[in-house]
């Protein structure tokens, strides 16, 4: 692999990669330059999740009518800031009976996993820190990872809540890794690709894959969209921490920045989920229409935020008005629902690209 | 039914029972403790009494007699009384559960047999539910004293 | 091997968990020790005592005027009630008639804490089950009836509006105007609550067919209230025991048959329609006349046994008083309507999974002083 094409060429970056190669050798420079950028991805995130959970506490605010946080900055700008120096200073508590080392590795997994999947998406044509060719199967690996973070977690609390919702975790997300991997396998078919790049290179001219494929399209979009609010554990799939049944589920027993970690992976892989659809359904950083194709300066990247952010709204509208399922009741929607459905769009998928019926 | 007509039918169905509507407004029908699940699960299945709705169960201290007063109620018939139970004995009191007659009464003879020690046989599991299993003696005797959470004006 | 075999050998070990003291859906200090098969419920043992006061020992030291203070600490959210359910306990035995005012603002007012609580309960229903937002929508409307409150009689929860004898003093001028806003303004909005959660197929997924109460069961484990009319038990004291205005009023009572939490939650959501009417009747016909009837500054029941029972948003509240003609009471017995719907719990939770015993939970409307006292 050549690393020099996993840095954002920007002006910039290009002036800082040549300067970088120019003091050390070949090797040493590579490995420098990922560490900057592994560093650059982490602060951006990290920063990104922080705003993801304001929003959402705006986004609840107004389903609820409230105002929502409005003390610290304008516009309670710099609340979760302030949430997160709170949570970094504080002092982390655990109780005697709990597996040390499996404890402290827990969120470690979930944050690492969550931010490992970030690598991976093209914000705009240059600004793509890892361009792979089994992109799309990189992400479904990535995603599962986590689960192994949460199991740990309940597990090595030592307590019995934390434990049913670890197991509640388990069940529920690999029933649901099936759509997810189903629905993304059926807008594989269509574009023949795995990379990212790619799959949203086949969307400039022919129009994004949602009209593409018009019927299966969407249904496997409607299914992503479900199978993926279940895969992040937000409500209406939030059995895992559900407070109402298991007080915090699998993180009762963590505390400051450990519980952050946790909190911060949820944001984290809503975000992953929403970028995931707008690059396979909704053409990824391409403007609609190809209205600002032509204006130079124009970032792209803006039209990958404002689409990300639409699906970032619709989940937590789902979060704010939905009851939540019980735990037989969500496996009885994957198992006799989606994946039978699944499994049909994707043949019917097929016979649409076999017949040509593509748009 | 008026609490003439039911007094005649309950007389049939014991021995000794003593009727009073003095100061209440139900008929009172007290029950000698020997007497008391028979004559209650008649109450309940007389099909001219039916006294399906055990509405309140208190537990009582009249110095020295303890006891049980059941207000009854049939659901169906509209009819209500009092049923009075008392125990001599303040040592060691014991009197029959009706909790098989009305389930309401597994929780209100755990309430009675905790604040006045009241042990009933056949019970399914007598427990302190409201005070520790530690705590002595039973508050709501008259003759309790807790000198440290009692004020007595 | 048979299918009672599979059985045996793959039975996994139970064990138990302690939902409580704190549990977010105990609303209080409520704790059920529950016996677990994997999530299946095999056994609910409450565990009560961690709010309880000795409310009814208090009493027995106490004059009747302060006896009624006290009653608005037990169920805090139909604390007016509460107090009517002792003041006409001490009517009854000092056989005071009150005047026909006192009746219908005692109604008045009831009604209006039946809608608060209903409101209460629904926010936190909706939020049991996970919809967090229906909270919100409930408190603003209970809020307008807070505000009623305090400009009435100063507080807006534990009111003690009620003093034996009547009503510790008139209505504010405003009281009439404001309760009309309330009635115009909820009435577009009990609609709102049934759009939002009433209709959502995840709601009624949860709520039909669990928790199921036969009626048999219900009457006889004591349940009373909403709860016990979802499964069909006639049991509204309104109806069968009017009190203070009851009998000058038109009004239903909802009866459902199904037994289920879902039945449960509409027998509640239909009252809410009930006590709208209700007060709708009463509102402009508040009859002229005294406040508070003379009553003796040390009041003595004369020497008897006396009980009440009223509907509070629970269920039936019965207050047994026996008095040996002093000033204060020989013993006062408070017969919670939490306290017998919680008995029930354990019989109807039998191999259910968590999640259906917080939605039965959620239905049943518990309120933890008023099932400890």
């Amino acid at each position: 692999m050549n690393f020099t094409q996993m840095i954002i060429p920007l002006n910039i970056t290009k002036t800082i990669s040549d300067w970088i190669y120019s003091i050390m050798p070949e090797t040493a420079a590579s490995y420098t330059i990922m560490v900057i950028i592994a560093v650059a991805y982490l602060a951006l995130f990290a920063v990104a999740g922080l705003y993801l959970v304001l929003l959402e506490r705006k986004v609840a605010a107004w389903f609820q009518l409230r105002i929502g946080p409005n003390r610290v900055g304008p516009w309670g700008l710099l609340q979760t800031m302030a949430d997160a120096l709170k949570l970094v200073s504080k002092e982390l508590t655990s109780t005697i009976k709990i597996d040390k080392f499996l404890y402290n590795l827990a969120p470690y997994f979930v944050i690492v996993s969550a931010l490992m999947a970030m690598a991976v998406f093209p914000f705009s044509e240059q600004f793509q820190a890892f361009d792979i060719n089994i992109g799309v199967f990189f992400l479904i690996a990535i995603s599962s990872i986590g689960v192994i973070g949460i199991l740990l977690a309940g597990w090595s609390s030592n307590n019995k809540y934390a434990l049913i919702g670890a197991m509640r975790s388990g069940l529920q997300t690999i029933s649901y890794e099936l759509s997810v991997g189903l629905s993304i396998l059926t807008m594989v078919l269509l574009t023949g690709t795995l990379q990212l790049s790619e799959i949203i290179e086949a969307q400039r001219t022919g129009g994004w894959l949602i009209l593409q494929g018009h019927v299966p399209s969407i249904i496997a979009f409607m299914i992503f969209m479900v199978a993926g609010t279940a895969e992040t554990n937000r409500a209406p799939f939030d059995l895992v921490e559900a407070e109402s049944e298991l007080g915090a589920g699998f993180h009762t027993e963590y505390s400051g920045m450990k519980f952050a970690y946790f909190f911060l992976a949820e944001f984290i892989n809503m975000f992953i989920i929403s970028s995931i659809a707008v690059v396979l359904f909704f053409g990824g950083w391409l403007s609609p229409f190809g209205i600002t194709e032509n204006i130079a300066w124009f970032p792209q990247v803006f039209w990958f935020i404002i689409k990300v952010l639409g699906l970032i709204f619709l989940m937590m509208w789902f979060r704010w008005t939905f009851p939540r399922l019980r735990v037989d009741q969500l496996l009885t929607l994957e198992w006799k629902y989606l994946l039978p459905l699944n499994l049909m769009n994707i043949v019917l998928m097929a016979i649409v690209i076999w017949l040509n019926w593509t748009i | 039914m008026t609490n003439e007509d039911l007094q005649n039918i309950i007389i049939g169905l014991g021995t000794d029972l003593e009727f009073t509507t003095e100061g209440s407004e139900f008929l009172n029908v007290i029950v000698p403790k020997e007497q008391l699940h028979s004559i209650c699960s008649q109450l309940k299945s007389h099909p001219e009494l039916k006294f399906d709705y055990a509405f309140c169960i208190t537990g009582m201290d009249w110095v020295p007699a303890l006891g049980v007063i059941y207000h009854l109620n049939s659901t169906e018939l509209k009819h209500e009384i009092v049923v009075k139970v008392m125990v001599e004995d303040r040592e060691n009191p014991t009197l029959d559960s009706v909790h098989d007659i009305w389930q309401t009464a597994d929780f209100h003879e755990l309430e009675i047999f905790d604040f006045f020690g009241i042990k009933f046989n056949n019970h399914p599991k007598l427990r302190r539910i409201f005070l520790t299993p530690e705590w002595e003696g039973f508050p709501l005797r008259k003759d309790y004293v807790d000198e440290a959470n009692m004020i007595i004006k | 091997m048979t299918d009672q075999q599979t059985q045996n050998k793959i039975k996994t070990e139970e064990y138990f968990i302690n939902m409580g003291p704190q549990h977010p859906a105990a609303h209080g200090v409520l704790r059920l020790i529950l016996t677990i098969d994997g999530e299946i419920i095999k056994n609910v043992e409450p565990d009560l005592g961690y709010i309880h006061r000795s409310i009814e020992k208090m009493c027995e030291r106490d004059s009747y005027q302060q006896i009624v203070h006290l009653t608005d600490r037990m169920d805090y959210l139909s604390s007016h009630i509460n107090n009517e359910a002792v003041c006409l306990t001490v009517e009854k035995g000092l056989e005071i008639e009150v005047s026909d005012r006192v009746k219908v603002i005692r109604t008045i007012i009831d009604e209006l804490t039946r809608i608060a609580s209903h409101c209460l309960w629904w926010g936190v229903m909706g939020m049991d089950l996970g919809a967090l937002t229906t909270y919100f929508y409930a408190f603003r409307d209970r809020e307008m009836i807070n505000d009623i409150f305090e400009e009435t009689c100063g507080a807006r929860l534990t009111m003690n509006y009620n003093v034996p004898g009547g009503l510790m003093f008139d209505i504010h001028p405003n009281f009439v105007k404001r309760t009309k806003d309330f009635i115009t303004h909820f009435k577009t909005k009990i609609p709102e609550y049934d759009r939002l959660l009433t209709g959502n197929v995840i709601f009624q997924k949860r709520t039909k067919g669990v928790g199921i109460l036969t009626r048999e069961d219900a009457i006889s484990f004591g349940v009373s209230g909403p709860t016990a009319r979802g499964s069909g038990f006639s049991s509204d004291v309104r109806k069968h025991h009017p009190y203070s205005a009851y009998d000058l009023v038109n009004f239903k009572e909802i009866l459902f048959t199904e037994g289920d939490t879902f039945a449960r939650y509409q027998v509640r959501m239909m009252e809410l329609w009930e006590s709208v009417s209700i007060i709708e009747q009463l509102i402009d016909n508040i009859p002229e006349g005294e406040t508070k009837a003379a009553t003796k500054a040390v009041i003595k029941l004369p020497k008897g046994e006396f009980y009440q029972r009223v509907e509070t948003a629970r269920g039936e509240l019965g207050v047994y008083i026996n008095s040996t003609g002093n000033k204060n009471p020989y013993r006062v017995k408070f017969r919670s309507p939490g306290f017998s719907n919680l008995s029930v719990l354990n019989h109807i939770s039998k191999d259910v999974l968590i999640g259906d015993l917080v939605a039965t939970m959620a239905s049943f409307d518990f309120v933890i002083p008023d099932i400890d006292r």
